[in-house]
């Protein structure tokens, strides 16, 4: 579904994707850990073109998205993406939020849209929340209508960036427990993360992002109980307690 | 005293009452609020589309939007760095040169783009304001820029700045007086026409500055008003 080839990024003279070779197909659940800085935000970031690659190829269903007239606008209505800080309008209702993008983008009516946010809220649990503000919610709310928000335009794929990295702790359970019940439905997904359950648990494959390339990447079960990779081993023993 | 205190109470009186001079007043000031709900409403339009296109520039490597981008700098650098007189006799003898120019219209095209350049920076700082996250929360949802700002960004950066817009709307009630050196009969061409017929050319000058002074105190509470109201919905 997702290719990249040789997938580069850098901010001015500084190199933060060296060269990233990724096959991501239908149904996988790939979740990426690394230390902070080694890039693996900014890989997440470039498969929707949230940040313009400086060198290599990105290839969405078999088209090449970096070809200058590919519409990108088209490519984020198939790419969900949830960020670390729920980015929800403060300026628009619940539904607002979730509804604004299919009737400007898809020509849903707002009858037929209500009906959707209806079902999506119902499905995150939070049915009562219709009609309130982002700032009235908790942040474990807000992180979860962001998913219903993204789920709303019916992506091919969703992309989580830290989901919940600005999460007090009590509510991280109630977003991973979302998640996970997304990927029980079949959603394809890709997941920057530094919650090890959820990798050990959801994850069909788990990347070791670190100085800008892939350094290591396995099934959870071999990923976690056999590290080959010597930064891997040091960093698992560091965020594993 | 007393005798004084006659003369100054005749004086007012001779250029309020007689010939229904109260009447000029009254027409001079509708012309001016005409002229300057039309120049903030023309201004915020210009603004708008100022602000967009700078902020715009700033995060595209599009040579168009560059070339407008430089544009309207020099158009905001120009505005804000030479007098309203000046700007209003270029664009009067420039523009309207016919005789029949309806007064509403000149006044308001000649403040609108004055006032277009101070709104645009109110605008852009408003817009400015809002966290980053927005834009990519709108663009990764599918919206294109100019969708994700007005859908997303500039409701959130106008209602920021309102108070700013407010008294910008107040600054050009004020300011509209300069437009009476173009024949247009607005609240002070009036005042200086009374002062003209009855030879006593003050109180029609402390009637107007009176009049002036009552709708920007007045505009000033509908704005402390607004304001409040705002930040009601800010913390629920």
């Amino acid at each position: 579904m997702i290719i990249t080839k040789n997938l580069q990024k850098a901010f001015g003279d500084h190199q933060v994707l060296r060269g990233i070779d990724q096959h991501i197909e239908k149904g996988e659940k790939v979740v990426i850990i690394g230390p902070s800085g080694s890039g693996k935000s900014t890989f997440l970031r470039c498969l929707n073109l949230l940040e313009e690659p400086t060198g290599g190829e990105i290839y969405f269903d078999g088209t090449n998205v970096m070809d200058p007239n590919y519409d990108v606008n088209q490519l984020r209505q198939h790419m969900g993406m949830v960020f670390q800080q729920f980015n929800l309008f403060p300026h628009k209702t619940v539904r607002q939020n979730i509804t604004l993008a299919p009737v400007k983008l898809k020509g849903m009516s707002q009858a037929e849209a209500d009906k959707l946010a209806d079902r999506l809220l119902e499905r995150i649990g939070l049915p009562d929340k219709a009609d309130s503000y982002p700032a009235q919610l908790s942040g474990g709310q807000q992180q979860r209508i962001a998913i219903a928000r993204a789920l709303a335009m019916n992506p091919k794929v969703m992309l989580f960036d830290e989901p919940t990295s600005a999460l007090d702790p009590e509510m991280v359970g109630e977003v991973l427990e979302l998640m996970k019940e997304l990927a029980e439905d079949g959603m394809t997904m890709v997941v920057v993360t530094h919650e090890m359950g959820f990798a050990r648990e959801v994850a069909t494959r788990v990347l070791f992002i670190d100085e800008g390339v892939v350094m290591e990447e396995n099934t959870p079960q071999e990923f976690f109980s056999h590290p080959q990779n010597e930064r891997l081993k040091d960093f698992l023993s560091k965020v594993l307690h | 005293m007393v005798e004084w205190l006659q003369a100054l109470y005749d004086s007012f009186y001779k250029a309020l009452v007689p010939e229904q001079r109260y009447m000029a007043y009254l027409s001079g000031l509708r012309m001016t609020l005409l002229i300057a709900v039309f120049a903030v409403l023309l201004g915020a339009i210009i603004g708008i589309l100022v602000a967009v296109a700078k902020v715009g520039a700033k995060h595209s490597r599009n040579p168009i939007l560059q070339v407008l981008a430089k544009i309207c700098g020099a158009y905001t650098t120009f505005i804000r760095g030479t007098p309203a007189l000046v700007q209003v006799m270029i664009i009067y003898n420039l523009v309207f040169t016919s005789a029949d120019t309806n007064p509403v219209v000149v006044g308001a095209v000649c403040f609108g783009i004055n006032s277009g350049a101070y709104v645009s920076e109110i605008i852009r700082a408003g817009i400015e304001a809002v966290p980053r996250g927005q834009m990519e929360a709108g663009r990764s949802l599918g919206f294109n820029y100019v969708q994700t700002m007005r859908y997303i960004i500039l409701p959130q950066a106008i209602k920021n700045v309102l108070p700013a817009l407010g008294n910008e709307l107040i600054v050009m009630v004020k300011e509209t007086a300069v437009v009476s050196v173009i024949a247009v009969n607005d609240l002070m061409k009036m005042a200086q026409y009374v002062g003209s017929r009855t030879w006593d050319v003050v109180p029609p000058l402390v009637i107007a500055s009176v009049i002036y002074l009552i709708i920007t105190v007045f505009l000033t509470h509908v704005i402390r008003f607004f304001e409040r109201r705002l930040a009601q919905s800010d913390h629920h």
